[in-house]
């Protein structure tokens, strides 16, 4: 099959091109002709689930609404991820110029940044932002506001209806879908919800063009993103790279020579075992040979030092505690696979037992309301098949 | 008539009454209380026109809108993966150490309170916590002695 | 309108649905019951048990069918293996945090959850019994409402009953993950609460997590003491349900049964809360007046509309959310505590037994009325007025306890005295029916003639609406009613405390038009009180009131200042309505209660 060498790109921190520029330039663009663009540059969503941009901001075009909103999902909560921390830190003008965007092509007129509770030292920095974009968006005539609105502490309200239920002074508890936030959103009217990243990047297609984005990576997952690498690595930070890389370009780089493991996606993601690294690309499903994992860009590297045991123990606590608790599967099923892992452990349940909790993830998988509980069976299956014996042992 | 405290007051004149108000009306009342008290809760209810029962449900779904008294400065101890594979119990424990607390306690000064949380997206520089809104990477025994230390002066 | 239906297969069948139906009602109007938990016809769908999933060609995951509208081409199988595995599992869960104790549980043999393991054989227990140290203290500081949290499956059924249709939110979901849990604010107890005791509720809590505080060894205890001489009422509403509890379907009036059962359990006096019913009209109908005429005549500050009392439910909401509006509730006491001020008084004396020795007991649609029964005020006869207070559901239960072949009962008829009652009475089980039998006896002692209805049945003021509103003009009225001459009286009736709530709003603001409201508690009125047979919802209520309104129109009086007993007892003891000892016995005072 064919290797691709992992290729570092420098778009989304790059300091060479004036935001203000590009919006104005892509302002003068018919909305259809962005809508095009998007959607031709094949983005899809760097928050993870992967929803093609361009296909999303259409359905909210597309809806008849007095109101309308934009949010720009700043949760980050996935365990190992942190990009968008550093997006904000650094570049948060591009994020407000990709929702400024947005704002233009639906017809959106207020926007939001759902901030959570653990990055509040950003809010003076990007308040000062804001000012300086609102007086942008006076000069380019474009009738946008931008405010904060703070999170308080749940994993679970980076899922886009719960974060927008939060927004709305409730429990950020998931809602049943359909109906989506594009057309029922913010208070009842269209919603575009998109992650920090996935905002700059259409900034960045407005710069370099369709085509130019879509050379990049590979058939079904063009561009590049940023990859938060931590774990056992010399070399732990944020990185831009094209999408496709496999996991043995990935160690390469940046294992420590003794990588025994990667867990892409963090908690809610795949542990791939060494004897995979070469056949798992980074991207979405379908488009490539082998397997394809789509991350929200967590790569988190154990070496042979490491107790997977423990490894999924922690990751089970983090679901138990962050479920919303609402659905029966995830609230319960994490608390049966955390216990059940553990009376293993102790020899209180047979080996066997494993069978029965790797049934129990599949049916989390296939039955939790949300995005959560139904990821939950992802890194416990993908632990507990490629480590029995570290389970049972 | 009601009881109603000032910081409810203040909270509720700052970020309005509609329900969409609610979680920035519960922060700004916990910031100004370090912590959101039963009659916090009843109060803000009454003054938004929403059940306590409700208000309570809201405010416990939330790990920051703490329910029970803190100290001044509440510390935030990362326990997730990266973090805790970069020895965070060992940052715990001299946590504990110097502060002569348990995990969850609060010091009988009434300065620190000493807690655990997820991951706070710093898992490239762990150990990690956050102490207030600020965050401390890199962390080493000797080092958080030496934060606290600052606080402490 | 034209309805875009749609097109889609349920195992095997092709079927077409209007557009915006259910999963769960696509596959009910094809016969096939997929099971549910979180699921309630009355209430917004939550979709969080799960138990619903079914399989969906070319879908990832098993949707909800409670929760997904069905869309043009799916193929559906609601009982495939996959379907059915991860409905076990699921069933698994719950049984794993739940404290399976059948054989001690009030709703064994009614359980949704009970029912649902046993079709799915959840006969051995695959997963970690999630309570085991943990020491639940079961919540029975209410009089009415028990609380055990153990066998709660968090379906948030009850929260959605206590805001939607109750507008009190006594009950909400509080922390999330493991933690989660189905309380009240703070974890407080019931008593303590906003809770109404209405007991809707219970109702709709598919597990014995919400019961009502049960009376019935206490009972049997009275029954069974020598000593002790002891009466028994029953509510209007309670003979249009009861057959449930027994084997008949919703909607059959067993009145002539439930005496002779009543009979049978051994109570001394089998007599009619439906006489304290007809009372109740001539106290409130004269109040009613006495205010128009202080307010329109004397020129009084007297709060108009005047509002009725009788659902001790809709008392305590009003004391809790609107302390500040109670002059607007009437002063008359609930049929029940007027039935017992007079047990253990007037009737006492009469039947020659020593109030001290007579029990009396009452059997309800209701379980607020348990704790109306313990209000500290309900003691004008010198002793607690009303004893215990069972529901219709523990009636059931003390029936079947005693070995009684219920539909093979002969009819029997209540003791007199107070045992007779008018079809006015009756209808006192429906919403809309205090409203009508009050215009039946307020018209007719204003004007002197019958109200101008057809066969005596106001329809305006019947139904399922919400708040329901009617007019009556007042012509040619009798010369001591002068006053009232050429007036249109106003009225309004809701039921459901969400509704109550819309009519107290417009007190608020002082921009009522109406000049007298019938407020019940619970949806479509006590016929749907929260002591009634599970399940319940809009059809089975629906019957229950058509029994009422045939059971009405059977009898021979139908007004109830026709009620020949009522007079009697005018004439030998009360004297007249709002007289001074009516005042003393059958009228009450309201408490202001805090909102938390
Ligand atoms: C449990 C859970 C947590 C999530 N957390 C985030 C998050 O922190 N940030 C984010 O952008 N998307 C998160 N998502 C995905 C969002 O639901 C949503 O798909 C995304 O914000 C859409 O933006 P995108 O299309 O730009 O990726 C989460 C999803 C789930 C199920
Ligand atoms: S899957 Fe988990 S987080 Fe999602 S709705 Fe269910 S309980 Fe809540
Ligand atoms: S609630 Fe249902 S399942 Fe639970 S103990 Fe009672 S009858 Fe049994
Ligand atoms: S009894 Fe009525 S008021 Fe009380 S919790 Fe139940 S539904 Fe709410
Ligand atoms: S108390 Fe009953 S209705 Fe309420 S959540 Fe629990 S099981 Fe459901
Ligand atoms: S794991 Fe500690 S900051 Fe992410
Ligand atoms: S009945 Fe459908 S999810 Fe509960």
């Amino acid at each position: 099959m064919a290797r691709r060498k992992l290729k570092r790109v420098d778009l989304i921190f790059s300091k060479d091109c004036s935001c203000r520029d590009i919006l104005a330039d892509a302002l003068k663009k018919p909305r259809e002709e962005i809508i095009r663009m998007l959607i031709e540059s094949g983005l899809k969503g760097r928050g993870g689930a992967g929803f093609p941009t361009g296909a999303k901001w259409k359905m909210a075009a597309e809806e008849e609404s007095n109101r309308k909103y934009v949010i720009c999902n700043a949760d980050e909560g996935e365990p190992g991820t942190f990009k968008d921390r550093e997006i904000l830190d650094r570049v948060s003008l591009k994020v407000l110029g990709g929702m400024a965007l947005c704002s233009y092509v639906t017809g959106a007129r207020e926007g939001f940044i759902y901030l959570r509770h653990e990055y509040r030292f950003l809010i003076p920095k990007l308040e000062k932002t804001l000012d300086v974009f609102h007086k942008w968006m006076d000069e380019l005539d474009l009738d946008f506001r931008v405010s904060l609105f703070m999170g308080s502490g749940a994993y679970v309200c980076g899922e886009e209806t719960s974060l927008i239920e939060s927004m709305e002074g409730k429990r950020g508890e998931p809602r049943n879908k359909p109906p989506y936030p594009t057309s029922d959103g913010y208070l009842g009217k269209p919603t575009v919800v998109n992650n920090v990243e996935t905002l700059v990047y259409t900034m960045m297609i407005m710069r370099i063009g369709a085509e130019e984005f879509r050379a990049m990576g590979v058939e079904g997952s063009s561009g590049s993103k940023l990859f938060s690498v931590s774990g056992d690595t010399p070399k732990a930070g944020i990185y831009e790279i094209e999408m496709g890389m496999t996991l043995e370009d990935f160690v390469k780089e940046f294992g420590d020579g003794d990588a025994k493991a990667v867990q892409v996606g963090g908690a809610s993601g795949f542990c791939v075992p060494r004897k995979r690294f070469s056949e798992t690309h980074i991207g979405y499903q379908g488009g490539l040979k082998g397997f394809s994992l789509p991350t929200g860009g967590s790569m988190m590297i154990f070496n042979s030092s490491r107790s997977m045991y423990n490894v999924l123990h922690n990751y089970l606590d983090f679901f138990e505690e962050e479920s919303c608790g609402q659905c029966t599967p995830c609230r319960v099923g994490c608390q049966q696979l955390r216990k059940g892992i553990e009376a293993i452990k102790r020899g209180e349940k047979s080996h066997k037992y494993l069978n029965d909790l790797l049934r129990l993830s599949e049916t989390m998988k296939l039955t939790a309301k949300c995005g959560l509980g139904q990821s939950v069976a992802n890194s416990f299956a993908s632990i507990v098949e490629n480590f029995r014996e570290e389970m049972i042992y | 008539m009601l009881r109603q405290d000032s910081a409810v007051k203040i909270a509720v004149e700052k970020h309005g009454k509609e329900r969409k108000h609610l979680l920035p009306v519960l922060q700004e009342v916990k910031r100004a209380k370090n912590y959101l008290s039963r009659s916090d809760i009843s109060d803000v209810a009454a003054e938004m026109g929403l059940s306590s029962a409700h208000v309570y449900g809201v405010a416990s779904f939330y790990h920051f809108l703490d329910l029970e008294e803190r100290g001044r400065n509440i510390i935030w101890v990362c326990k997730t993966i990266s973090c805790y594979m970069k020895g965070a119990n060992d940052i715990l424990l001299a946590l504990e150490e110097a502060l002569k607390i348990r995990l969850g306690e609060t010091t009988s000064d009434g300065k620190f309170t000493l807690l655990q949380t997820n991951c706070i997206g710093w898992c490239h520089k762990g150990p990690a916590m956050l102490i207030n809104d600020q965050p401390y990477t890199d962390l080493t025994p000797e080092k958080v002695v030496e934060i606290i230390h600052e606080y402490n002066q | 309108m034209s309805e875009k239906m749609i097109h889609l297969v349920i195992d095997g069948n092709k079927t077409s649905v209007p557009e915006g139906t259910t999963l769960l009602e696509a596959a009910k109007a094809e016969n096939v019951k997929v099971p549910t938990l979180c699921h309630h016809e009355d209430l917004c769908i939550a979709g969080n048990c799960r138990v619903c999933v079914v399989e969906v060609d070319g879908w990832r995951v098993l949707p909800a069918a409670c929760a997904t509208p069905a869309m043009e081409g799916m193929v559906v199988y609601t009982n495939s293996p996959q379907v059915r595995r991860a409905r076990k599992d699921i069933l698994g869960l719950l049984v794993s945090e739940h404290s399976s104790q059948c054989t001690t549980c009030y709703r064994s043999t009614s359980c949704e959850l009970q029912d649902l393991a046993s079709e799915y054989n959840i006969d051995n227990e695959i997963y970690i019994n999630l309570l085991k140290n943990e020491d639940y203290v079961v919540d029975r500081s209410s009089w009415a409402i028990e609380k055990d949290n153990s066998k709660c499956i968090r379906c948030q059924r009850c929260v959605r009953t206590c805001a939607e249709l109750q507008k009190v939110n006594a009950l909400d979901v509080i922390y999330k993950g493991a933690d989660m849990k189905v309380t009240t604010f703070f974890d407080n107890p019931m008593s303590e609460v906003v809770c109404t005791t209405c007991g809707q509720c219970i109702n709709r809590c598919p597990t014995g997590a919400l019961t009502e505080r049960r009376y019935i060894d206490e009972i049997w205890e009275a029954i069974g003491d020598p000593e002790k001489h002891v009466v028994v009422q029953t509510a209007p509403a309670v003979r249009v349900a009861l057959g449930e509890m027994l084997g008949y379907e919703p909607g059959v009036r067993v009145t002539g049964k439930m005496a002779a059962a009543l009979k049978h359990l051994g109570f001394d006096s089998v007599l009619d809360t439906d006489f304290a019913a007809d009372l109740t009209i001539m106290e409130e109908a004269h109040e009613l007046l006495d205010r128009l005429k202080r307010k329109l005549v004397d020129g009084e500050d007297i709060p108009i509309p005047m509002m009725t009392s009788c659902s001790p439910g809709w008392i305590k909401f009003i004391e809790h959310m609107y302390p500040d509006h109670l002059g607007h509730v009437s002063s008359c006491k609930s049929p029940q505590q007027m039935f017992g001020a007079l047990a253990k008084t007037y009737y006492a004396k009469r039947i020659g037994v020593d109030p001290k020795n007579i029990v009396s007991v009452s059997v309800m649609p209701c379980s607020a009325k348990k704790f109306e029964a313990n209000r500290r005020e309900m003691n004008d006869s010198g002793h607690q007025d009303i004893d215990l207070v069972c529901t219709t559901r523990e009636l059931g239960h003390m029936i079947r306890q005693a070995g009684i072949d219920f539909k093979k009962l002969k009819n029997s008829k209540f003791d007199k005295f107070m045992g007779d009652s008018t079809g006015a009475a009756v209808i006192f089980g429906a919403t809309g029916g205090v409203m009508e039998a009050a215009l039946r006896t307020a018209y007719e002692v204003v004007t002197g003639r019958e109200v101008p209805f057809d066969g005596l049945n106001i329809a305006p003021v019947r139904g399922m609406e919400g708040v329901r509103e009617a007019a009556v003009k007042l012509e040619n009225v009798l010369p001591e009613w002068s006053f009232l001459e050429g007036v249109e009286l106003r009225v309004a009736v809701a039921h459901g405390l969400t509704n109550a709530s819309q009519v107290m709003e417009e007190i608020v603001i002082g921009d009522s038009p109406y000049h007298f409201i019938e407020i019940m508690a619970c949806p479509s009125g006590c016929i749907g009180g929260g002591g009634q047979p599970i399940p319940t919802n809009a059809e089975i209520r629906q019957k229950r009131a058509e029994a009422i309104y045939t059971e009405d129109e059977k009898m021979k009086v139908r007004k109830s200042h026709e009620n020949p007993e009522v007079i009697e007892l005018y004439k030998d003891f009360l004297g007249k309505p709002l007289g001074e000892v009516s005042h003393h016995l059958l009228h009450t005072k309201y408490t202001r209660r805090e909102r938390v």
